[in-house]
């Protein structure tokens, strides 16, 4: 069936912020889907609330709202815009959410909007819990028992018919929130409860638990005319019970025969069909070990993080595809990407493996349980390709960043072998790890298996990656023992720790019996058609299939790795503007990069895609090959930035600002002596490695202190002090990872935090904007509302910001991206940090001023003069409107976790407010970050002696919109002094009701909790935010947020229609000429 | 041990012996399928074959002898990445590692699969010797390779006796060409009685047991050569009872037709091949194995026309002729390995028994 004519404008919805459960994966898959439908001439609408998003660019989408994903803000987009199709099966979890709540309504009908991919009664037969029993039961497919339960009297009475362990899932939530495994009637309350009060219907099905058994995934594709195919197969190596974005997973499945992989197979298309899917869909399966017995555990009716990472894994761009059926083409009709010569009617067929490992957050969130659950953590996941398992497990290990390399890296020998047995039956990430410490050990594979119920036959390939460490350690090393360590991918490093040689001995010795890595094709067909499309990954021990050009000038552009807490999305947006930037001035570009949810792992973007861990050894290889002209590196973090010394060994030459500019950024004495010639004024502190020096110093500044290393992204480790018992703590945990580079330790400013993000060319600079902190310095940058234009600064203030910035840049000889960071303190203007590179602040700024700074950047890392580009140099005209940028959260998902903010990074994601008005910006802000209120109009607060005063006034105001105000004792006494009428509350542990009887009793819209300084996990504020967390309560921690919630409510409670920009009509090039 | 694939173009790969260590010289082909490959050893369609599985990783999960699909392992070759050194499935008895053995198949492992099937794609199908023997000596191996002819194999794999599966509703005559056993299966799980026959069986023995259908089944080598079995099935097609054919079968029956075959470059062997039904134009994944296709222009349109294309490259994939109660595919309905979605076809073929039944 050719393409619907009558379809001319879609509009798109997008996941918004980025959260656990819902990452980078929705801005590949709409992204993609986005360029399919403009493709076919369509116009696009585009509705997000994320701006760190490339799917919100103008490139992208013809109109783009960065506006909360709100129900009133895509009716009054739908209005503005007459979309003729919504297409909602791109927006993950909550973009579908959101288009089931309109399409139950009649706007859609009324408006003459179709919804367009799939309906909304297959939505509903996928995603409702009964209605999806009901459509499995007619077709025959399996589901474990189970039963959906709307209060905890019956779920109780269920689980005891079908017997403990049972599984709860709440509907309609993201990554499986809420839910859990009750092995009891105790933990069955206490998870049932929670579920309930989290689900948007107030459902939770309870069902027989199928713990144990292998977890099975299906991609499946159907078109309007009942073609359906199935992408790809993956199996997880954690058997269920641990979600599938928490396992490791491999593709295809490995362990199943041809007679389980059919059964499934046709079990899956028998669902998509039945299910009227046209688009993608996944399908989880429960198989059993012993048996050919399965059950259905969930169907995804949209793309999702798996057809993501099933794109990636085959080459089959499933979003892409599904934009293309949501039009009315068939599979038949749809030319394979890759092929060229093939259609999208086929499945991939693989040559190689797959591994995928989750990213996961407990680097960040040190007080968090490690254990993983039905419920997910990770906050992104790495992917690597070989053609054997051992290899690609190695190669996503060491891309994981995580101070991993090998089977090695976590040390489990303090554990005897009982404790050790007594730890494997916990699940949690390090299992593989440990798993390889028993079989060190020679405790017996079987007996693995038998705790873990991991398949025998990935445990026999922990086993062989044993084997091998302990060959390089005994065995002298041969030409055929580094051939073989090297096919099952040692990285140089470990083997040199192995044999006891160097890592330059090893690289010699690779070179003297020539073996090298070499790159294989990700062509979907096993070689059987000639593939055009440059996707590729590394092997050793096989021919190389990859030519290297040199018609064009050519240049590397380092990725960012997996997403995780400090180093999200915001870097990928840098990667691909970058990219393309690069292909317009006429450069080949190459990327490496290893995260399957992005877009720069798309194959198109670049010329060449290199899917492969970023670490020195394996961006040589590539160099090898390629010998690009240069590298970029200042768009892709830290993970780009770490690799800069030895990008510069392998003689490539560093695009922009040189490596020893970025160092003496990041080096104390070489900063300092740059601050001090131009007289820019910091804040006192020094360097020190050792606990003892930190001691000295801190005390010589007297308390606060911040205390944080150098070289790391997100603020990681990094925290205030006010106590030499602080101090001990703090480094004490910095120190669990061996430092390369100094500690610093300053002296605490509290003033405003401003932050700028600058483009030089090495004469002019060009400052798009400077940004505001609501909150006080002291909390990270990233967790920060921010505002733009910057709302409070007096002229001087500015001039002295944008003097110091331009000092700054031509110092550090910045060529492309600088991003500052002042604090402004008593009238005076202090420099925080400085980064010769992209921020997270890019794609926001970008966006909100309409310049396109990344692009920007690039073309004047190439030699062009802002000025030739047509841009005035200095600070940009302000904008006449708001944007404000409001971190968002995942906290709930953490169980442990503090919610607390300080210096060190929580927020997973972002969403922007935008208008005119600047509480209304707010309040849209609030809105897009999940804070809607009032539902009950009744508040806690819990303020700590020294923000006790300065709480009145917002307690005031909270009061005159109506809401009652709940109070601990001290916080009471203070607000009834001012003529509050706050009520008192107990504290834990005092006499009933407290206020967490308050809490849990779910009549609660917010909590307001100031912590005390220091340390203080133990204390009942703890207590009090996690469980505000886990019931689904809004908690903040610091006044300034408070403050402004509170104007935006009051804006919001006087003005009831919002107004919604367009940012795609932002163009400030040509504002400026006018 | 070191073992060697020699191929008629005078590459070499070297790599570990597996099975047999005996010299073997065969047409090497590759098939793309993930899972499957004790289905694949078993399929006498690979008579006369070396295998080169494109996945590569081989044996993950064992051996399971009621997956075999004959009764034995045909091809002369097998060619992998890797063998798994321990097996993983609740239903595995065995390894392939000595399975191989069991079968004498002689094999290769260790080498870089995909180079190898680049050039068999690059170059098309070609002749390639296994050895074990480190003293090759090229200039005398490379001119027996470019002699080497698969011939006479539909004889070697078919049936010695006939056979009958005992069933209930239509009793079908299956011819063995080779027949892999989820054919049979197929057709006795809707109840029908098999009476399986040996290829040189006469068209009229096979009438005269008066069945309700005949079933063609898959089978190896050049059809054209099968010219004996080829005039008993033109008597076939004149009868009037309703016939089904699979690959083989369905190349021979174009074949008693007036139409012709020809040698595909490389092949379509694998599990992901996707075939249009051309009445309603649905698209099916399917599993095949044939080097050898119908050639489309050779059809009387008067005696058949295609039901099926291939939806990679166009080539024919079935075949309807025209007032008869004949339908033929190129494809394996039966799987095994592969998609299962094509299995209607058999309950197509019981509807047509039943048309010709009132």
């Amino acid at each position: 069936m050719p393409r619907n004519q009558d379809i001319k404008k879609v509009m798109v919805i997008g996941s918004g912020p980025i959260v656990i459960g819902q990452a980078a994966e929705f801005d590949y898959a709409g992204t993609q889907a986005c360029r399919s439908l403009k493709e076919e001439g369509i116009e696009v609408v585009l509705l997000n609330s994320n701006p760190a998003t490339i799917m919100t660019d103008k490139d992208i989408a013809d109109e783009v709202y960065i506006e909360p994903l709100t129900v009133e803000a895509v009716e009054q987009i739908i209005e503005k815009e007459k979309p003729d199709s919504l297409l909602p099966t791109l927006g993950g979890q909550a973009g579908l959410n959101l288009a089931m709540e309109i399409a139950e309504t009649d706007f859609l009908e009324k408006h003459g909007v179709k919804l367009i991919g799939t309906t909304s009664l297959t939505i509903k037969k996928a995603e409702d819990r009964l209605m999806f029993k009901e459509t499995m039961e007619k077709i025959g497919e399996p589901v474990a028992a189970s039963l959906v339960v709307n209060d905890v009297k019956t779920g109780r009475e269920f689980a005891d018919k079908i017997g403990y362990p049972v599984v709860l899932r709440p509907a309609y939530t993201l990554g499986g929130s809420g839910g859990g495994i009750a092995h009891n009637p105790v933990e069955l309350e206490e998870i049932l409860e929670n579920g309930l009060r989290l689900s948007r219907v107030h459902e939770v099905l309870v069902e027989r638990c199928i713990a144990g058994w292998k977890e099975i995934e299906y991609e499946v594709m159907r078109d309007s005319a009942g073609n359906c195919i199935t992408v790809c197969n993956m199996e997880n190596i954690d058997p269920v019970g641990v979600h599938t974005g928490d396992s490791i997973v491999v593709a295809p499945s490995q362990t199943l025969s041809d007679k389980e992989y059919q059964m499934l197979r046709t079990s899956a298309l028998n669902i998509i069909d039945e299910l009227g899917i046209t688009g993608g869909c996944n399908v989880q399966y429960a198989l059993n070990p012993d048996s050919f017995e399965y059950c259905v555990i969930e169907v995804n009716p949209r793309v999702s993080r798996s057809s993501a990472l099933a794109s990636k894994a085959t080459g089959y761009p499933i979003a892409k595809v599904a934009a293309k059926i949501a039009l009315g083409y068939t599979l038949d009709e749809i030319k394979n990407a890759i092929t060229k010569k093939t259609y999208a009617s086929f499945e991939p067929a693989l040559d190689y493996c797959v591994v995928k490992i989750p990213r996961l957050p407990f680097d960040k969130f040190i007080s968090a349980k490690r254990t993983l659950t039905t419920q997910m953590k990770a906050t992104g996941e790495v992917m690597s390709i070989a053609n054997n398992f051992e290899a690609a497990l190695m190669k996503a290990i060491r891309s994981l960043e995580q101070h991993v390399d090998s089977l090695l890296s976590y040390d489990f020998t303090s554990l005897s072998d009982e404790e050790l047995l007594e730890d494997l039956k916990v699940v949690d990430d390090r299992r593989i790890w440990k798993i390889a410490e028993g079989l060190r050990r020679k405790i017996s594979a079987e007996k693995m298996h038998e705790i873990t119920l991991i398949d025998r036959w990935f445990i026999d390939k922990l086993q062989i990656i044993v084997d091998m460490e302990n060959r390089l350690k005994n065995e002298p090393l041969t030409e055929e023992l580094l051939k073989e360590a090297k096919r099952i991918e040692f990285p140089d490093n470990v083997i040199a720790d192995l044999t006891g040689k160097t890592e330059e001995e090893i690289f010699d010795l690779r070179n003297q019996w020539d073996i090298h890595a070499v790159f294989k094709i990700v062509d979907t067909c096993a070689a059987e058609f000639a593939a055009e499309t440059p996707y590729y990954y590394s092997v050793f021990g096989s021919e190389n299939e990859v030519e290297s050009q040199n018609e064009k000038k050519k240049v590397l552009v380092l990725g960012s790795g997996p997403i995780r807490i400090g180093q999200g999305i915001e870097f990928d947006f840098c990667s691909v503007h970058c990219t393309w930037a690069f292909k317009k001035e006429g450069y080949e570009t190459i990327i490496i990069n290893n995260n399957p949810e992005t877009v720069s792992t798309d194959f198109d973007i670049a010329d060449k895609l290199y899917f492969e861990p970023l670490t020195p050894e394996d961006v040589e290889a590539v160099v090898r090959y390629e010998k690009p002209d240069g590298a970029v590196v200042q768009f892709g973090g830290q993970t780009a930035i770490k690799l800069t010394e030895s990008l510069m060994k392998m003689g490539v030459p560093i695009l922009g600002t040189s490596a020893k500019d970025v160092d003496a950024a990041e080096d104390r004495e070489l900063f300092d002596a740059i601050l001090e010639e131009h007289h820019i004024p910091r804040a006192a502190g020094g360097t020190v490695f050792t606990t003892e020096e930190a001691l000295e110093i801190a005390n010589k500044l007297g308390y606060p202190v911040l205390v944080r290393p150098s070289y790391v992204l997100g603020g990681q480790g990094m925290q205030i002090a006010v106590s030499d018992e602080d101090i001990v703590e703090y480094m004490g945990i910095i120190n669990r990872y061996k430092q390369d580079h100094p500690i610093l330790v300053d002296k605490y400013l509290m003033g405003k935090e401003i932050e700028v993000d600058a483009v030089c060319d090495g004469e002019d600079i060009l400052i798009p904007g400077i940004m505001e902190h609501i909150e006080r310095a002291g909390i990270h940058s990233g967790d920060s509302i921010s505002v733009y234009p910057a709302q409070d600064l007096t002229q001087r203030i500015e001039d002295m910001i944008v003097d110091y910035t331009t000092k700054l840049a031509h110092s550090l000889h910045v060529k492309g991206m600088i991003n500052i960071q002042f604090i402004v303190y008593e009238d005076q203007v202090y420099v925080i940090e400085v980064n010769p590179r992209s921020s997270r602040t890019v794609p926001y700024i970008s966006k909100v001023t309409g310049i396109p700074i990344v692009p920007l950047a690039t073309q004047v890392i190439l030699g062009k003069k802002i000025k030739e580009l047509g841009y005035t140099p200095g600070l940009q005209k302000k904008a006449h409107y708001f944007a404000i940028k409001m971190p968002v959260f995942s906290f709930e998902k953490i169980r442990g976790a503090d919610t607390t903010l300080g210096p060190e990074m929580k927020s997973t994601g972002e969403c922007l407010g935008i208008s005119e008005n600047f509480d209304e910006a707010l309040y849209k802000a609030f809105e897009g970050a999940g804070i809607r209120l009032p539902k009950y109009k009744q508040i806690i607060m819990t303020i700590a002696d020294k923000d006790k005063e300065e709480s009145v006034d917002i307690a005031q105001r909270f009061e005159k919109l109506g809401y009652k105000i709940f109070a601990s004792r001290g916080t009471a006494k203070v607000l009834q002094e001012h003529g509050v009428n706050a009520v008192r509350v107990n504290k834990i542990g005092q006499e009933a009701p407290t206020l967490l009887d308050l809490i849990l009793t779910h009549q609660i819209d917010l909590v307001i909790d100031t912590p005390e300084s220091g340390i203080e996990h133990q204390r009942d504020g703890f207590i009090i935010r996690r469980n505000a967390i886990e019931t689904g309560v809004h908690c903040l921690t610091s006044l300034d947020t408070a403050h402004a919630l509170i104007s935006s409510l009051e804006h919001a409670f006087n003005n009831q229609e919002l107004s919604i920009v367009d940012i795609a009509k932002i163009d400030r090039r040509a504002e400026q000429h006018k | 041990m070191k073992a060697f694939l020699i191929l008629e173009d005078g590459t070499v790969f070297t790599g570990t012996s597996i099975g047999s260590t005996r010299d073997c010289i065969s047409e090497i082909v590759f098939n793309t399928s993930m899972t499957g490959y004790l289905e694949i050893l078993t399929d006498p369609s690979y008579a006369g074959q070396a295998v080169t599985m494109t996945y590569p990783m081989i044996g993950n999960y064992g051996i399971c002898y009621e997956d075999m699909e004959s009764k034995k392992a045909w091809p002369d070759g097998f060619i992998v990445r890797e063998l798994s050194r321990m097996p993983s499935n609740f239903r595995s008895v065995d390894s392939i590692q000595n399975f191989l053995a069991k079968y004498d198949i002689p094999g290769i492992a260790g080498i870089d699969t995909r180079a190898l099937t680049k050039i068999l794609r690059e170059e098309g199908t070609m002749n390639g010797m296994i050895t074990t023997n480190e003293n090759y000596n090229l200039d005398e191996i490379i001119p027996k390779l470019k002699a080497y002819k698969v011939t006479g194999v539909v004889d070697k794999v078919t049936c010695s006796e006939k056979e009958v599966l005992p069933g209930e509703k239509f009793r079908v005559a299956l011819m063995d060409y080779g027949a892999k056993r989820n054919i049979a299966r197929s057709l006795e799980k809707r109840g029908c009685e098999v009476t399986i026959y040996p290829a040189s069986t006469t068209a009229e023995e096979v009438l005269a047991s008066n069945p309700d259908g005949i079933m063609l089944s898959n089978g190896p080598g050049d059809p054209e050569e099968n010219v004996e079995k080829i005039a008993e099935i033109k008597k076939m097609y004149d009868s009037n009872v309703p016939i089904f054919a699979i690959c083989l079968g369905h190349q021979l029956m174009a074949l008693a037709t007036g139409a012709k075959t020809y040698k595909l470059k490389y092949g379509h062997r694998g599990a992901n091949h996707p075939v249009k039904d051309l009445e309603t134009g649905k698209v099916y994944i399917s599993s095949q194995n044939h080097g050898y296709a119908v050639d489309e222009s050779s059809l009387n349109p008067e005696v058949a026309v295609p039901a099926f294309s291939n939806v990679n490259d166009g080539t024919n994939e079935g075949l309807s002729y025209v007032g008869k109660n004949i339908y033929t595919v190129q494809f394996h309905p039966e799987a095994c390995a592969g998609p299962q979605d094509t299995a209607y076809l058999f309950d197509k073929f019981i509807d047509m028994m039943k048309k010709e039944d009132k």
